[in-house]
């Protein structure tokens, strides 16, 4: 299980790199198509818990295999 | 042991501000919905302020309520459609505020409804000025040397309210704070949503969520204010279980 990101959705709040047990989460410095930077998971680190699912306010992650 | 996690469908990308509480509501209201089977069977009455949002985010029935009157909507909707579920989706600033008169009178109806309102201690699509449930001392725009309850009151407890006085479905107090919280709340909305199912009658979520961009905090600074300041007034949990 990974967590995959969908960019477009994301609101730069930084949430889920607090809760990430992994510290796999980290702010880019690209911005999307609305104009916020975005979260990127380190695929390696990631145990796909779901903690990120569960407290993101914009719906970003999907964890999946 | 680790799931499968996927945004329900009737979730869109919603307006809300970076970090605020109402987007990990909306997420749940659309969880619950679809586990129950009730995503193409749903009617929502919707308030003003932040909670206008909601058209935005959520793939459902929508009216929007003149101000403070979502309850009364879904009374009407409710008794004109009494196959549909139907939920109000409001700000404390609506329910409270301005439309005490509504959701007192639905809660004492005992009308087959769910309330979910989102207490976030100010007004927030305004700007950011005092309401009822600020907390003491809390600097707002109308309140720049921070609330003085000598003055404007204690801060209030509408779900006590009508917990205690009425005779309620459910009414429960839950939090978009740390994933244990989350996880809680949606029990919470569970619960409510179920009660109308099974036509127990009037059901209220209030749900405390912060307002980073009001509040002028970051994020997790906002969050760990809530979490010290906030919820020890607001104590969380079920105040009406069903069935009691």
């Amino acid at each position: 299980m990974k967590a995959i990101t969908d960019k477009q959705r994301c609101k730069e709040c930084g949430i889920c790199i607090h809760y990430c047990p992994k510290k796999a989460i980290h702010m880019t410095e690209e911005l999307n198509n609305r104009g916020y930077k975005h979260i990127e998971v380190e695929t390696e680190k990631c145990i796909g818990c779901g903690i990120c699912y569960t407290v993101c306010p914009d719906g970003v992650f999907t964890i999946k295999e | 042991m680790a799931t499968e996690r996927k945004i329900p469908d009737l979730f869109n990308y919603a307006m809300f501000c970076g970090g605020c509480g109402h987007g990990v509501l909306v997420r749940l209201i659309c969880e619950c919905l679809e586990e129950l089977g009730q995503q193409k069977n749903t009617i929502a009455a919707i308030g003003v302020g932040c909670s206008c949002h909601l058209k935005s985010a959520i793939n459902c029935d929508l009216v929007q309520s003149p101000h403070g009157r979502a309850a009364a909507v879904a009374t009407g909707i409710r008794r004109a459609e009494p196959d549909k579920f139907v939920f109000t989706y409001q700000g404390d600033g609506d329910a409270y505020n301005i439309g005490l008169s509504e959701t007192l009178n639905a809660a004492y109806r005992n009308e087959n409804l769910c309330i979910f309102v989102v207490n976030n201690s100010n007004f927030g699509m305004t700007g950011g000025q005092m309401s009822w449930t600020t907390m003491p001392g809390q600097k707002t725009a109308t309140s720049p040397r921070g609330r003085d309850t000598s003055k404007t009151g204690e801060p209030i407890k509408i779900p006590e309210m009508i917990a205690y006085s009425f005779k309620p479905a459910y009414v429960a107090r839950g939090a978009v704070i740390t994933p244990a919280e989350i996880n809680k709340l949606k029990g919470y909305i569970k619960n409510a949503m179920e009660a109308q199912l099974n036509h127990e009658g009037f059901s209220m979520v209030e749900i405390m969520s912060t307002c980073p961009t009001n509040w002028g905090m970051n994020p997790m600074i906002a969050e760990k204010h809530m979490i010290e300041e906030v919820i020890p007034y607001y104590a969380l949990g079920e105040l009406k279980k069903r069935g009691e």
